[in-house]
């Protein structure tokens, strides 16, 4: 019996690919620290600057940003609030949606949950994977999404890179990009490498927690939940034993 | 204090006079008499009843902020993930108790495989518990279908379209049970009633009949012998104690350490590594885009890994549709003549063996892509699935047994 | 089974502690459902407080503002009313000096506003919540020429004076409501915070 419990649990958990989905590259991990809260501030901010203007988050709270990420209500409404006045307002985006799939082709998704379908390291290596392509309308492709629709809004930060291609692999055809690993940079950006992945791990961040802002809480409940019913489980059992002493 | 509990047992012998409430006390809890020796496997019929109690609660709770309305279902989750108090709680609740329902019910139905808990004079009781299954998985598909992401969308999609395989009625009885031509506001509108109040009715009822089966032929237990056969002077079973108060002390421990995985999960995993609650299911439903990655959540994975291992949409889903339902044979398949495995001879147990480990493969089967490898596995495992059922009338009659004791061992 | 030696104290003990942890725990599982019927942030968002602007309101006019799903009623009064709201006979008004009614502290005052140009109500009937009507005018055919000019209620008959004071005689128990407010500048009004931001 015991066999058959322990091989439940180890396929169980052997194979958490129900949610990874097929991607071919492999994602480095985003590392994202939700109790770094000046981290999230920072994530915060870059979010308002350049995601709000195309992306909302529709589902978010500028008071409750407030709230969670220890900022005062001024302070929202100075640095974070650009498309309302209402600091108990929803992050609405700046552009009309039916404006926005004229311009991109597809309206740009609402982003309160994208940390949870996408997961943070998906998002980390999408925000880091963009490069130059001239074929593209945007100017830019993308290792992880191949020919998004989302120019590289990051440009100014991270710089611009363009993919070395060796000799021969440029023929494989539709599957070379995610083969290619080697870049090289054509313009640089305002940040280095290591700032630049700070930024968006700041940004990644801010999403997971917006994805979830429960998160922040959800464990350190869950500690004392579990504490209190391990305390209530001594009482317990020695009831039991006290009462079973009768039974031979 | 004397007179509290004067008037107190003045008011219980009112309300007796009237209602029989200390026969049923005496009959359900403090004189039911239940075998002395159960073990680890007893404890999930008293958790499936924590369970169907939390899920009823929680229930009755999202249902006064969701909404059953394709424009506003998705936003009205998110809602109560964020803009309700402790709504987040209360949702996790609700999702992580479906899977712990069907694991506990799922251990509850393989004790009975294990000690035989089926066999006669408990047939009924095991046809009554087959319904409540086939209840809890209507309930929780119409339930996967409210948070309205991709995944519920395209699970509706999927499984409504079985019906779609039934020879000459399939096309119109789909249309009917979507109310629409594809999976729609109507549809979940429908489903939202059906899955609040019809079918819990339904499963509450069936738990009810169960219980009281369960009552008038007395529980099995691991040795599998009938205690009412040894009575003592006083016409107690020799092997039975009362339920309450030493059941309900040991499954008081028992509830206990369920709510700490229970909490474990709630809080800490609810998505449970996609398991759960899957990562599509945060992206609003498209009728137009079908997610990369279908597959329906893990416990309906095993007989979806049927259903796509059979290269004929009919047979395929009356292959489906008989692995659940072959179930309800299980008393009459069943030739042996000991119920518990402790008795039974190595026949029996390597197809027991044989049968979790296909059930288990099918599950994970049937969330991993079909690859010509897979599909071939799946075929082998619902062989052994099958085969399990129908050799069943000749592989238990032949097995050798070993001698059952009149009395329980500890 | 056997009753050798049954240990009843301790089995009470246990049982007891058993019982009162649970309970416990179970009062602590039910505050989050008791809590959730709360007003959401989303309500509350809605409930928020709201700026008016009153620089093109005329005096004698009344302008109707939304506040938490109310109407809140902003009187602009003449020098004419408030000559008049000074010069009335206190004993035809059950609570005269609001001590009974609820009002922020600043308006526990004759015109029951912190300027006195100005009165700020909540347009609900203390007595079963319809929303009365503004009749300024003093006289008149409905309600007689005692009437000085005021809020008059058409579900119960209920009739207040131009601060919201209830009269005599009507079914309403107390003066309108004064919801929290305060004037962020000369023309503009903040219904739902007091002076000093609290609410």
């Amino acid at each position: 019996m015991r066999r058959i419990i322990y091989f439940l649990l180890v396929t169980l958990w052997s194979c958490n690919a129900v949610s990874a989905g097929g991607h071919g590259v492999a994602l480095e991990a985003a590392n994202v620290d939700l109790a770094n809260k000046t981290s999230l501030q920072r994530g915060a901010g870059l979010f308002v600057n350049y995601c709000v203007s195309c992306h909302s988050a529709s589902f978010m709270r500028y008071n409750r940003i407030a709230d969670d990420l220890n900022l005062s209500e001024e302070a929202v409404q100075t640095n974070l609030m650009f498309t309302t006045d209402k600091i108990g307002d929803v992050m609405k985006v700046a552009m009309r949606p039916a404006d926005a799939e004229v311009w991109f082709g597809v309206a740009p998704p609402d982003l309160s949950v994208i940390a949870r379908s996408r997961g943070a390291d998906w998002l980390y290596n999408f925000l880091l994977g963009f490069y130059f392509d001239e074929s593209k309308p945007t100017g830019v492709n993308n290792r992880i999404f191949k020919d998004t629709a989302m120019p590289h809004v990051l440009w100014e930060l991270q710089g611009l890179k363009r993919p070395v291609i060796s000799h021969g692999e440029e023929s494989s055809g539709h599957g070379a990009v995610a083969e290619v690993t080697q870049f090289e940079t054509v313009i640089p950006g305002k940040l280095d490498e290591g700032e630049y992945k700070q930024a968006v791990r700041d940004i990644v961040g801010f999403l997971v927690y917006v994805g979830e802002p429960a998160k922040l809480v959800r464990y350190r409940i869950g500690f004392w939940v579990i504490t209190f019913l391990l305390v209530l489980l001594v009482p317990a059992y020695l009831m039991k034993r006290e009462y079973w002493k009768d039974v031979h | 204090m004397n007179v509290v509990v004067k008037q107190l047992t003045g008011l219980r012998d009112w309300v007796d006079d009237r209602f029989p409430l200390l026969q049923l006390w005496n009959d359900h809890m403090g004189r039911y008499y239940a075998p002395k020796n159960f073990n680890f496997w007893y404890y999930f019929g008293a958790l499936s009843i924590v369970v169907l109690a939390i899920q009823i609660v929680t229930g009755i709770w999202l249902t006064m902020n969701y909404k059953p309305d394709a424009e506003l279902a998705f936003a009205s989750v998110e809602y109560i993930m964020r803009d309700v108090e402790w709504g987040w709680l209360i949702r996790y609740m609700h999702s992580t108790g479906a899977s712990a329902f069907f694991i506990v019910v799922y251990l509850h139905m393989f004790r009975a495989l294990l000690y035989g808990s089926y066999q006669k004079p408990r047939e009924l009781l095991w046809v009554l518990g087959m319904f409540t299954y086939l209840a809890l998985m209507a309930e929780a598909f119409l339930g996967y279908l409210l948070p309205w992401g991709q995944m519920s969308f395209w699970g509706a999609q999927v499984i409504i379209s079985l019906f779609g395989a039934i020879p000459f009625i399939g096309d119109t009885l789909s249309l009917w049970i979507r109310g629409d031509f594809v999976v729609s506001d109507i549809t979940l509108n429908r489903f939202f009633s059906l899955h609040v109040i019809a079918v819990p009715l339904a499963i509450v009822g069936l738990v009810f009949l169960h219980i009281i089966a369960l009552h008038e032929v007395g529980s099995n237990n691991p040795d599998g012998v009938e205690i009412k056969k040894k009575k003592g002077e006083d016409g107690i079973p020799l092997d039975g104690i009362p339920f309450h108060p030493y059941y309900t002390v040991k499954d008081s421990v028992g509830v206990i350490v369920f709510l700490i995985f229970f909490a474990g999960v709630v809080f800490f995993a609810p998505e449970f590594g996609g398991w759960f609650l899957e990562a599509n299911n945060f992206v609003p439903a498209n009728s137009l885009v079908t997610p990369e990655h279908i597959v329906p959540v893990w416990y309906f994975t095993p007989f979806y890994a049927i259903l796509r291992a059979v290269p004929d949409k009919l047979i395929g889903v009356l292959l489906m549709g008989a692995a659940t339902n072959i179930l309800f044979l299980l008393p009459w398949l069943d030739r042996s003549p000991v119920k518990s495995i402790r008795y039974r001879g190595p026949i029996f147990k390597t197809a027991l063996t044989l049968f979790v480990i296909s059930f288990v493969s099918l599950g994970y089967l049937g969330t991993q892509n079909p690859t010509v490898l897979m599909t071939w596995m799946a075929r082998g495992f619902s062989v052994i699935y099958f085969g399990f059922f129908i050799l069943m009338p000749f592989y238990s009659k032949m097995d050798s047994t070993k001698p059952v004791p009149d009395r329980v061992t500890d | 089974m056997s009753d050798n030696a049954v240990d009843v104290g301790r089995r009470r003990f246990l049982t007891g502690t058993t019982a009162v942890i649970g309970g416990l725990g179970a009062a602590t599982a039910s505050v989050p459902f008791i809590a959730s019927f709360q007003p959401s942030a989303k309500a509350k968002a809605i409930g928020a407080p709201v700026a008016v602007d009153i620089g093109k309101l005329e005096p004698g006019q009344r302008i109707t503002q939304k506040w938490r799903g109310q109407p809140v009623w902003i009187v602009r009064r003449t020098p004419a009313m408030l000559e008049a709201l000074k010069a009335e006979d206190e004993g035809n008004l059950r609570d005269p000096s609001s001590q009974e009614s609820d009002q922020p502290t600043f308006a526990v005052n004759p015109w029951r506003s912190s300027r006195e140009e100005y009165l700020i109500l909540v347009g609900l009937c203390t007595h079963l919540g319809c929303s009365p009507s503004f009749v300024p005018e003093p006289g008149g055919e409905t309600l007689g020429e005692s009437w000085i000019g005021g809020f008059f209620c058409p579900c119960h008959g209920s009739k207040f004076d131009l601060a919201g004071r209830v009269f005599k005689g009507v079914p309403a128990p107390k003066n309108l409501i004064v919801p929290p407010y305060r004037f962020e500048t000369d023309t503009r009004v903040i219904i739902g915070e007091n002076e000093g931001g609290a609410s």
